[in-house]
């Protein structure tokens, strides 16, 4: 896992931002099992207290759940990984837009410009 | 969560120059704490009282519930800011002599990160870079099974990929009975591994707080924040 953080939000919302990427990505899938707290904190550098607010959040979010004593695992929910690439596509979408209407572009040319550069880098 | 440090309106003067002034503070185990100032604020002199090097002139300190003595120094681990050794001392050497000194020290825990640092055990310290030195220093203190760990400045002088090694090595450690206790300038590369901060200034207690309230409630990173408290 390929954790960055800036010094700007607390480390725990950051982590969690990262982990539902990973799962709205497919990085991390339904049903996988994740490292120990321990063991991912030495990985992403960050304190383990951190990690485990972070992690315990997203198991009330019902993103991660416990099991007894095998450990963490995303949870088996399909639909999650929809809602979350749905919400950092709005994330985007918002940022996007207001960029835009900052440098004072319409709507339609927003659509132009994406059809375009689709186009011209043949995604 | 007991409390593995509690200062009780210490005060330490050397000489007429008050150095720690009436400063009270408390830590929780399990937590990473970072102790930053500006230099001469009283850092090093209250780390040193904490670990019993120095006295203080007024006031209590118990560290893992201990008042500062005997015991207390058994449980409590201290980097010093400068190395102690004889340059002359080989590292096996040195181990030895951790070993003989405290109960809680693990040879093998020591040994086995050294190797896993290419120093070589019969090297003497002399002939170590200063970034080996300052490792071979700091797994040696990390290698006792203590209460209370003390890092006085345990990254200065060092490049950035050896500091990460130093943090991952203080991660790796952790353990919710035990407290660590960092003084930095390094605010921005320790940020993310500290629970919580306290600045001081003039030899007190300016500020106590997590990471994560300071980033929410002021909207700045610790170092930030620190620019602003202690701007020249």
């Amino acid at each position: 896992m390929d954790w960055k953080f800036n010094n700007d939000s607390p480390i725990y919302q950051q982590i969690m931002e990262q982990i539902k990427a990973m799962i709205a990505t497919g990085i991390l899938k339904a049903g996988d099992k994740l490292p120990s707290v321990r063991e991912l904190a030495v990985e992403a550098e960050v304190n383990p207290n951190t990690m485990q607010k972070a992690l315990s959040e997203l198991e009330r979010e019902g993103l991660l759940c416990s099991k007894r004593t095998s450990g963490r695992f995303v949870s088996d929910n399909p639909s999650n990984a929809n809602n979350l690439q749905e919400e950092m596509m709005m994330e985007c979408i918002k940022v996007f837009i207001e960029n835009m209407k900052k440098l004072g572009y319409s709507m339609e040319d927003c659509i132009k410009f994406i059809e375009k550069y689709w186009q011209d880098n043949s995604l | 969560m007991e409390n593995i440090l509690e200062c009780r309106n210490i005060t330490k003067r050397y000489g007429s120059k008050v150095a720690i002034n009436n400063l009270s503070v408390t830590v929780g185990s399990g937590k990473i704490t970072g102790l930053l100032g500006p230099n001469g604020s009283g850092k090093t002199t209250l780390i040193k009282l904490i670990a019993g090097i120095l006295n203080a002139d007024e006031g209590e300190i118990f560290a893992g519930g201990n008042r500062i003595g005997i015991e207390s120094k058994k449980i409590v681990s201290y980097l010093p800011e400068r190395p102690y050794f004889t340059p002359g001392m080989k590292v096996s050497e040195t181990i030895k002599f951790f070993s003989d000194f405290y109960n809680d020290f693990s040879s093998d825990a020591a040994e086995s990160m050294l190797k896993s640092l290419d120093i070589n055990p019969d090297a003497r310290i002399r002939t170590l870079s200063k970034g080996n030195r300052e490792k071979v220093q700091l797994v040696l203190v990390m290698s006792r099974k203590a209460k209370l760990y003390l890092l006085d400045e345990p990254m200065g002088g060092v490049d950035p990929a050896a500091r990460d090694f130093i943090l991952k090595t203080i991660l790796k450690n952790y353990n919710e009975n035990a407290g660590v206790i960092i003084s930095t300038h390094l605010i921005s590369d320790v940020e993310k591994v500290l629970d919580d901060v306290i600045f001081i200034k003039n030899g007190q207690m300016m500020l106590h707080e997590s990471v994560d309230d300071i980033r929410s409630n002021k909207g700045k990173s610790v170092d930030s924040l620190f620019r602003e408290v202690f701007a020249c």
